[in-house]
């Protein structure tokens, strides 16, 4: 699902991208045809649930899936290919031209050095800066990404900060070198709810202040409809829909993004209201089906869905969905509110 | 977007009372650990089994005419310096090994687990005491305790199993209690608690049969640092005395004709390198099969 | 930090009071009269009266228990039962080998573990790692003893090369008292070796599935750096608990390869003592094996608080 855009070349264009990964269930194909491309400042936004393949395909952006894993297709940064670059040539871009955050802040510092060591890294690896200079530049970043009194707690270590802190620590250590790009995996999902809010505003304003694009990675759609421009919804390794965040809430085209949006539990609904679910589970990635992976699930299937995977369907500007039933799974869609 | 579909993802639920051995006899003939390590444990008890009843050679007739004789029809791996069969002398002290190697554990095991489950059901001081005494057993390995009984009671079969099982005792303690202290947490317990249940029930009930599998495994590789321990004091002349055959005695025998009869210095020590080995190995396997959870990298 | 340290050296202390009254209970208050012993069974009992009365076994035990942790703190061990000798005088001159050796073999050990360790952790389940990780299962296998018995074969039977025991002590210089000590702390430092090798390859491979160390690589940083700079200080902790540990079985491996290289060590003392029932030289040597063996992990302790910062800060 290419969205080349008339303002300029996209900066990271994915096409076709694939990874086998080794399972202790057997070989398994955790991505499929995954397809899209972002322009320098968009903001996009990647939904599914456990098992879909999201930070998988994350993983596969920065290079990070181990040895055995097997990627196919191509990712190309401002026209560079990254399938296939050897470690050390990927090394220089991570953390320097894209960064990742990743969901567990209380475990994604090392406990042995200090906070302000572990921000001051990056830096001193990718610019070559001096301590002195690294230093200065660690205090303006944590001061920045919020964190109080920052030049007196830079020697501190991370076991002395909370969860929400030390993710803004880790935002910190991401943006040091100023990335084009910043890939964000559920970076609220483990945080209290009152913490979540300001993390993701943090991450919004740094992202629009500095004009890096993001992928936002999540299962909350909430925090998906608010935060990004455009979303892709995943689903067995394969993305189902995508489209600009507004058009698809709008009109959800594929039976399981529909079914998504119908189990969130509402706020205000009368007591005994039964939570709606979707039936069935997810496939295992090793077990995947022949044809469309949402079938086993899926009200509207018929024969041939289970036959081959459906090619996307364009339904609006920019809008695709993966399903052979658009006819029928659009018109019996409603919107939903955010 | 709450509730999740999926099932969670995470290894099979301690159910109270279910063998964790579901599928075990289908999973074990094909994990090469194990087999291996059953193979070697096997052919050494079987040893010591069949020198009950029947050894090429008595392994107490000295004969001195035949003495270090090589390899032969009649004596399979030749003669010792007394002329004794070097087959039968091997057979037989896989006897005493193996017996003080259970007898050590198994005292290791009794004292260590009883005082291991007492100390997380009791917790508070009693749980602290326990495991200061247990770690400051930890300063006194069964060469040091047998050292200083051997100057006591003298040495002997008793000396060594007494030192070496008292030795035993701190690692089986750590283990269970920490094990035990894991099954206390789950919610099964709490349940069993909240409906009234005494501890020392939940204990036998509950713990006990959850933490069966770590012990049994903790055992097999106890049994083999036992047998190193009885080899040392052995060929130390601490532990098994002569005429009663031992492979550590072998040992030390050998070492005075290193120049004449090298081969002599190697036989015993196969022999414990093989039992150690093949115990390690069966550790390893039943570790992996019995939870898989616990599978260590290797 | 203080504080954290104060309350160590006061478990220390505690510990070696109690290492004391218990072996001072074994070897001095069961045996019931070490005189007797020393003189065999058929002495008149007054000659037996006599000598109890000399060597001072006649005053109560309370008594020449304190008079033991006195005389530690003054160095002073009494006197051997046999030959009359201070045993302070004895245990210093054999501890000129024992001492030597244990470091010796101490560091072999840590040298081969901590490189094969490493090395099969960063290589993980490639050839290398199987290769080395089957020897290590041997390794482990194998009785000291028996592996010194192997090197003797070897280097001094068919080769030649080394002498099958004995000590040629400082005297003519560092090197030939090295050499005599070389097999012997090879043998043991092999086994050791091997089982600490396995922990610190578990240890690695366990840090490197943390967290931190996937951060790490997203700040571009190369296997080989996040190895060095990020995981071996986390894995150091639980490696150095087990080298603390190990001490007391090295210890315990002095006394046996001692004895397979007729090495006048601390060892060889227990033993000869034990065979003249000069029990206040055991008792002393036994005393002094127990009180490394709790200083070392003690030392241990310590350590951890200069290396892990979770410690370090929460106790200023």
């Amino acid at each position: 699902m290419t969205v080349t855009n008339s303002t300029g070349a996209p900066l990271l264009e994915v096409r076709n991208l694939g990874v086998g990964l080794n399972t202790s269930r057997g070989p398994a194909q955790a991505v499929r045809g995954v397809s899209f491309s972002l322009r320098r400042g968009e903001t996009l936004g990647l939904v599914g649930e456990s098992g879909c393949g999201k930070s998988v395909t994350a993983l596969a952006l920065m290079g990070l899936l181990p040895d055995s894993a097997v990627v196919s297709g191509s990712i190309r940064l401002e026209g560079r290919e990254l399938v296939g670059l050897s470690d050390v040539d990927y090394c220089k871009l991570r953390g320097n031209r894209i960064s990742m955050i990743f969901q567990e802040p209380m475990t994604a510092l090392n406990p042995m050095h200090t906070i302000g060591r572990q921000v001051a890294e990056p830096l001193r690896r990718h610019t070559g800066c001096s301590a002195a200079e690294a230093r200065k530049e660690t205090i303006a970043l944590l001061d920045r990404v919020g964190l109080p009194d920052a030049a007196g707690r830079i020697d501190s270590y991370p076991h002395q900060f909370s969860g929400g802190q030390r993710q803004r620590v880790t935002i910190a250590m991401a943006l040091a070198c100023q990335p084009d790009v910043l890939i964000a995996d559920e970076p609220t999902t483990a945080l209290d709810v009152t913490i979540q809010g300001q993390i993701l505003d943090l991450i919004a304003d740094l992202v629009e202040e500095r004009g890096m694009s993001m992928i936002l990675i999540s299962h909350d759609l909430g925090v998906i409809a608010e935060n990004v421009q455009r979303m892709m919804v995943m689903y067995g390794g394969t993305v189902v829909e995508s489209g600009e965040t507004d058009a698809v809430f709008t009109r959800m085209g594929h039976p399981y993004t529909q079914g998504l949006f119908r189990a969130r539990p509402r706020l205000g609904a009368r007591k005994g209201t039964r939570l709606k679910t979707i039936a069935g589970t997810v496939p295992e990635l090793a077990d995947l089906p022949a044809g469309c992976t949402f079938a086993d699930r899926c009200a509207i299937v018929e024969t041939r869905c289970r036959a081959v995977l459906p090619s996307v369907v364009d339904v609006g500007a920019g809008h695709g969905v993966r399903c052979l039933r658009t006819d029928l799974s659009m018109t019996s869609a409603g919107g939903v509110g955010a | 977007m709450s509730a999740p579909l999926t099932a969670a993802a995470g290894g099979p639920v301690i159910v109270p009372g279910a063998r964790p051995s579901t599928g075990f006899w289908r999973r074990a003939p094909r994990h090469r650990s194990f087999v291996l390590g059953a193979v070697l444990s096997v052919l050494v008890l079987g040893a010591a089994l069949l020198s009950l009843v029947w050894t090429p050679w008595s392994a107490y007739d000295i004969d001195v005419a035949a003495k270090l004789q090589p390899p032969s029809a009649a004596h399979w791996l030749g003669t010792d310096v007394l002329g004794r069969d070097i087959v039968s002398l091997l057979l037989v002290g896989a006897r005493a090994t193996i017996m003080i190697g259970v007898i050590a554990v198994g005292i290791g095991l009794t004292c260590g687990v009883c005082l291991g489950l007492i100390a997380s059901a009791r917790k508070g001081w009693t749980e602290e005491l326990i495991m200061r005494m247990s770690d400051f057993t930890f300063a006194f390995p069964a060469v040091l305790s047998a050292i200083m009984l051997a100057a006591v009671i003298g040495p002997g079969m008793l000396t060594s199993i007494t030192a070496i099982g008292i030795f035993q005792i701190p690692t089986f303690v750590r283990v269970t209690r920490g094990s035990a202290n894991a099954i206390w947490a789950r919610e099964f317990v709490l349940a069993a608690r909240a409906a009234g249940k005494g501890k020392f029930r939940i204990t036998i009930e509950h713990v006990l049969p959850n933490i069966l599998s770590v012990l049994i495994v903790q055992a097999t590789i106890q049994f083999a640092l036992a047998i190193l321990a009885e080899a040392a004091l052995s060929y130390l002349g601490l532990g098994t005395q002569p005429p009663q055959p031992s492979w550590g005695r072998m040992l030390n025998d050998a070492q005075t004709l290193l120049f004449q009869s090298p081969m002599l210095a190697v036989y015993p020590g196969v022999a414990i390198a093989i039992a150690v080995l093949g115990l390690n190995l069966l550790g390893d396997g039943l570790r992996d099969l019995l939870d898989p959870r616990l599978a260590r990298e290797r | 930090m203080s504080i954290f340290v104060l309350r160590r050296i006061l478990t220390l202390v505690a510990t070696l009071f109690a290492a004391s009254l218990i072996i001072f209970l074994v070897l001095d208050a069961l045996p019931g009269n070490a005189a007797q012993m020393l003189m065999g069974a058929d002495v008149s009992p007054d000659a037996v009266r006599a000598l109890t009365v000399k060597l001072g076994l006649d005053q109560p035990l309370v008594y020449r228990y304190l008079l033991w942790i006195k005389g530690m703190a003054v160095g002073d061990l009494g006197n051997s039962y046999v030959y009359g000798t201070p045993v302070a005088a004895l245990i210093a001159e054999r501890l000129v080998l024992t001492i030597p050796l244990a470091i010796m073999a101490m560091s072999i050990t840590v040298v081969l573990a901590l490189s094969a360790g490493i090395y099969t952790a960063a290589n993980h389940n490639k050839l290398g790692d199987v290769g080395v990780m089957s020897l290590t299962q041997v390794g482990i296998a194998l009785p000291n003893f028996w592996f010194a018995i192997l090197l003797i074969l070897l280097f001094s039977v068919k080769l030649q090369l080394l002498s099958a025991g004995g000590f040629a002590g400082w005297d003519d210089g560092i090197w030939p008292g090295v050499k005599s000590l070389l097999l012997p702390s090879i043998s043991l430092a092999v086994v050791q070796a091997a089982i600490l090798a396995r922990v610190t390859r578990s240890a690695v491979l366990e840090v490197l599935r943390e967290d931190f160390v996937r951060t790490a690589r997203a700040k571009g940083l190369g296997k080989r750096e996040v190895l060095w700079r990020h995981v071996l200080r986390n894995a150091m902790i639980p490696v150095m608990t087990v080298m603390g540990l190990q001490f007391a079985n090295l210890l315990a491996g002095t006394i046996v390869i001692e004895n397979v290289f007729y090495l006048p060590g601390l060892g060889r003392l227990i033993f000869q003592s034990i065979a003249n029932r000069d029990l206040i030289v055991v008792r002393n040597c036994v005393m002094l094996l127990a009180a490394m063996v709790v200083i070392v992990n003690f030392v241990v302790d310590v350590l951890y608080a200069f290396i892990d910062p979770r410690i370090k800060v929460a106790n200023l």
